[in-house]
């Protein structure tokens, strides 16, 4: 590891004005930058630690939530108003990691945390993500785990977060602040971007920008449901998964949103496949339409053909689970 | 006044104080004493002595970041100047990987590279910080060549193996002509992965030379053995290696050879004249320790159309690095488990540019039976019978091989058991036929088997006028319970509580036991301080001018012709010391020795994603007396989880472009969780064997690991009726069989 400074900030604006110095990270749970530390894949120069900033409160505004970047993952999914009125969020944050890594991880590092490609944290692999230029060892590697949808030819690593998965369906957005004082809000396909040419850059994040809070949308209702398909019971990534709230209203499908984890180099959302389901009776043909909506542009690497197939099962199951339509 | 006694197991043994138990202590289900040290994190691991010493001094190991190739240069000059930095030391001479347990010594570098993760050099530092940023600025020039990482690929490559745990081919009669003239024939292979140990303690030691005597802190299985390879790997005679193991965080196998950690710990404290410590990340664990081989078993069953088997047949290769010749015995328990007077059991070995495989828990049962009662249960079904009726149909009277007796063998029960207590009759006869939901539900079972092995063995027991009792023995406690077991019979023995009896172990200069690998452990070790226990009973008797059987010893008194006498009043300040040597004698050869049992699962494979979850899990073992019938029932929950892990998730990774290991982490290689395992249920057949061992006891370590990943496989296939050939059977390869 290499030696790098440690500050402690007081407020959020001294963070974001320590972190826009070259080669800063902030950190706060560190479940997933201090193991990269460890692997010299991360190798910052200087930690900002954002662990005592004011951002740990879980308000009400403006008929939603504004979720403080520093609510532990726990913390978050435990909320009474969060388990009662975005059900899919607490299920989601439920199923990722551990319990012990869910105590530590924090709202707004869940959003930054890396891809898990093997070949990222490999040091002795290609990675463009890691190294641009370097080469994609991932394409015709283990790619078990990674991407279907928003590959390129430089990187097919996907995003691994669960969390993020149903804060794109509940279509969150992420408050910053930024090193020069102002702020801005984003939605998370403004957040997060493509590979395209670029895979070493995750998000549109400037340097030294903090997220400092999630502001969730008024309550939709309808039913909510979070389908993790994965390799183990618990503490492993997903292959697949389906984060969906639908409402159902006299035969009718009048709420639909349905984001996806493991299939995107981001977490996925994809309109076709809703403005397909809106307003319609639910059926088991319409749900294997959205399937194939969905999977138009999917494309297997090898070990990760697999995925296309398994969701094109797994959409449609969530979607009678939801609509209490048998196939 | 220290006595030696020696017993030598010529013949079975008759009643002992253990059946007698009058301290009533043998058997028990008493938690290991040394656990609230454990928990607490007052027990010290490897890495731990020395703890806060200024002198001491880390290594990190510098991995090799290709396949194969020559070492052309090693440029070290950035990683010295680096901060902190104290040495790079490159040691031709260093470990390519851990030792297996039958070489004298680690293969050495000697300037190739074999595979990829091998490690190359070590840095040292002041702190492990330091070494492990300077590692990263070694620059090792290769010149690479094309390596060899696939089995597949190289199956027609490969070579009958040298015999090893077992001979090589093992034939009998003519499988050829009995397999193409029976009436049933079944020709299926299966694959298994490599895999990996993933103990819980990552390999670690800590060096410290006083003069030209060194001291390692390690965390091996086989003290004897380690240091042999120690001391010969540094050219110094074994005198002059201490080894001291007291704590050991779990090995299945994988700490049975000398690791790179202690070489070259050692290495580099001789060179600084400081102690020096060095723990291999996760990472490293995985890449340059050792693995379990992948495997590639053919299984050919002929029967009669009754089922009776007349040819049977497993062929298997398995690959190992260049030099090694450790092959795994796949067909270990082929050759014993089932009858039928045509048999072919062969190994051959493929050399591949992958870590040194050796052995892991179960080595050659493990995965071989998940072939052979995944078989088992395919023949069955094509033969319309009850699994259990099939494999009751070819219970062998004696060793199917060589016609030797069993000296005890309980399968039979264990099935019929097991099936009364998992409601086996009342499972969905045919494959899918079962459903909740969205989940196929399916029952499975395969038998279990584990060659009993047992080793020559000293344990010395001095007790002292105040009841005071001493056992010591070089063997090691990997996490198993043998502290417990030890103090137990000692305990017994003697006539003592518990509490009286101290146990010392896993230090070198004490008497040699074989360690812990085979599940031989209890049965060695225990035998070593039955012998010295019944030592020190037979000086109590002459002092008390009785005969030894005459004596009941019982809360620190001895008891005879009706009187009974107080320890201190016998010993008079006096201290017996007593060592004992147990040596495997003619029972061990004139008979077939064996545990054995039988695993019985229900799993839920969901209809929409293939994912498997195991409901219940039943093992029934017979191994003998059960000297702690909690630490035995742990061991079978652990071989139990084991199998879960093998059956559905753990696969170690082989980019075969590289050779890399690419899941080389807890994340990414998948031993089950919490959540993957069911409420386990273990019972302990009562047996005594007393052929195998004067504790009448035989391994019971490995046992439930053998057959149990098959219950859960063959589960699967009856839950949804996709059998799967290619081990883990993970949802992507249940997928394509599932109803659409």
């Amino acid at each position: 590891m290499k030696s790098f400074a440690y500050e402690r900030a007081s407020d959020p604006k001294a963070a974001a004005a320590i972190a826009s110095r070259a080669h800063a990270r902030f950190i706060a749970g560190g479940t997933n930058l201090l193991d990269l530390m460890k692997i010299q894949v991360e190798t910052p120069e200087t930690l900002v630690d954002i662990t005592r900033l004011p951002l740990k409160e879980i308000a009400e505004a403006d008929g939603g939530l504004s979720i403080g970047a520093l609510v532990t993952n726990s913390d978050l999914a435990a909320d009474e108003r969060v388990r009662r009125d975005y059900e899919v969020l607490s299920r989601a944050l439920l199923a990722g990691a551990s319990g012990q890594l869910r105590n530590k991880a924090t709202t707004g590092g869940n959003f930054l945390q890396r891809t898990r490609c093997s070949y990222f944290y490999e040091t002795n692999a290609r990675c463009n993500k890691r190294e641009p230029g370097s080469g994609c060892d991932a394409m015709n590697g283990f790619n078990r785990i990674l991407a279907i949808l928003g590959t390129s030819d430089k990187c097919i690593a996907s995003h691994p977060s669960d969390m993020a998965v149903a804060m794109r369906a509940l279509d969150a957005e992420v408050e910053t602040l930024k090193s020069d004082g102002s702020t801005r809000r984003l939605t998370l396909p403004e957040l997060y971007r493509l590979p395209g040419d670029t895979p070493e850059r995750d998000t549109n994040l400037e340097a030294g920008e903090l997220i400092t809070a999630v502001r969730l949308p008024k309550p939709l209702g309808g039913t909510h449901i979070y389908r993790k398909v994965r390799d183990r019971a618990s503490y492993a990534f997903a292959l697949v998964s389906v984060a969906a709230v639908i409402g159902v209203e006299n035969g009718r499908m009048e709420t639909i949103r349905l984001a996806f984890g493991g299939i995107g180099t981001m977490p996925w959302r994809d309109a076709r496949v809703e403005e397909a389901l809106i307003g319609e009776a639910p059926s088991a043909a319409l749900f294997a339409k959205a399937a194939d909506i969905l999977l138009t542009e999917a494309k297997g690497h090898g070990e990760n053909d697999f995925k296309i197939p398994l969701m094109r099962r797994v959409l449609p199951a969530v979607l009678r689970e939801a609509t209490g339509v048998a196939a | 006044m220290d006595d030696q006694t020696v017993f030598k197991m010529d013949e079975p043994v008759g009643e002992t104080r253990l059946d007698t138990a009058a301290q009533g202590l043998i058997g028990k289900p008493l938690d290991r004493f040394e656990g609230p040290l454990k928990v607490s994190g007052r027990a010290p691991y490897a890495y731990e002595n020395l703890a806060g010493d200024p002198d001491v001094a880390f290594g990190y190991l510098v991995l090799s970041g290709t396949g194969a190739g020559t070492i052309r240069s090693v440029d070290t000059s950035a990683a010295e100047k680096a901060p902190g930095v104290l040495a790079v030391i490159h040691d031709d001479n260093g470990p390519r990987a851990s030792a297996d347990p039958n070489d004298q010594r680690p293969a050495a570098i000697k300037g190739e590279v074999v595979h990829f993760g091998q490690p190359i050099c070590v840095v040292v530092a002041e702190t492990y910080e330091q070494a492990r940023d300077a590692a990263r600025l070694v620059k090792v020039d290769v010149e690479t060549k094309e390596g060899q990482y696939d089995l597949l690929a190289n199956r027609d490559r490969a070579h009958k193996a040298q015999n090893g745990a077992m001979q090589a081919e093992v034939t009998k009669g003519d499988f050829d002509t009995a397999y193409a003239n029976a009436e049933v024939t079944l020709d299926v292979t299966y694959t298994t992965p490599s895999q990996s140990h993933s103990a819980m303690e990552p390999h670690a030691a800590t060096a410290k030379w006083d003069g030209d005597e060194l001291t390692i802190f390690g965390c091996y299985q086989l003290v004897s053995t380690n240091v042999g390879q120690l001391a010969k790997t540094l050219g110094i005679p074994k005198s002059k290696v201490r080894m001291l193991n007291p704590y050991i965080g779990g090995g299945f196998g994988g700490k049975l050879g000398i690791g790179p950690e202690s070489v070259f710990a050692a290495i580099a404290a001789r060179q600084l004249g400081r102690p020096v410590k060095i723990a291999l990340t996760r990472q490293q664990v995985y890449q340059a320790t050792s693995r379990r081989s992948d495997t590639i078993q053919r299984l050919r069953l002929g029967t009669t159309r009754d089922g009776r088997i007349t040819a049977l047949a497993h062929d298997t290769i398995t690959s190992n690095s260049p030099g090694d010749e450790f092959f795994e015995p796949t067909g270990i328990s082929t050759v014993f488990l089932y009858a039928g007077e045509n048999r072919q059991i062969t190994h051959k070995l493929a050399e591949l540019n992958l870590l040194l495989s050796s052995s892991m828990r179960a080595p050659g049962e493990a995965v071989g039976m998940l072939a052979l009662e995944n078989a088992m249960d395919e023949m069955a079904e094509k033969l319309g019978l009850d699994p259990i009726e099939f494999r009751r149909r070819n219970e062998p009277e004696v060793d199917p091989q060589d016609g030797k007796p069993f000296s005890s063998r309980s399968l039979v029960q264990c099935m019929e058991e097991g099936a009364k207590r998992f409601d086996w009759a009342n499972r969905p006869k045919a494959p899918a036929s079962r459903r909740e939901g969205e989940w196929l539900i399916g029952m499975g079972m395969a038998a279990a088997s584990r060659k009993n092995l047992l080793q020559q063995s000293s344990a010395a027991i001095s007790l002292s006028s105040d009841g005071r009792c001493v056992v010591s023995t070089d063997m090691t406690d990997i996490g198993t319970g043998t502290y417990t077991i030890l103090q137990q019979i000692a305990a017994e023995i003697l006539g003592l509580p518990r509490e009286q009896v101290i146990v010392k172990l896993g230090d070198s200069d004490l008497p040699q036991a074989p360690g812990s690998g085979g599940s031989w452990g209890a049965n060695s070790a225990g035998s070593s301080v039955f012998v010295a226990a019944e030592g020190v009973v037979a000086k109590i008797a002459e002092k008390l001018g009785v005969k030894p059987d005459e004596v009941t010893m019982k809360d620190g008194t001895a008891i005879a012709h009706n009187k009974q006498t107080p320890l201190a009043e016998i010993l008079k300040g006096e201290t017996i010391t007593v060592t004992g040597t147990f040596k495997p004698g003619r029972t061990f050869k004139d008979t077939h020795q064996a545990s054995y049992g039988a695993h019985f699962c229900e799993v839920a494979v969901n209809a929409v994603t293939g994912e498997t979850r195991v409901r219940r899990l039943l093992t029934v073992a017979a191994a003998g007396r059960i000297l702690n019938e909690k630490t035995a029932t742990s061991q079978c929950y652990g071989g139990q989880i084991f199998g879960i892990g093998s059956a559905l998730t753990e696969e170690l990774v082989v980019d075969t472009r590289t050779g890399l290991l690419v899941n080389h982490d807890l994340a990414e290689y998948h031993v089950p969780v919490n959540a993957d395992v069911p409420q386990l249920e273990v019972v302990l057949l009562p047996e005594r064997d007393r052929i195998a061992s004067p504790l009448a006891g035989k391994g019971i370590g490995e046992l439930a690991i053998c057959g149990v990943g098959a219950a859960v496989t063959n589960a699967v296939y009856n839950a949804c009726g996709v059998r799967v050939r290619d081990y883990p059977m993970t949802l992507d390869k249940i997928l394509p069989g599932l109803p659409a």
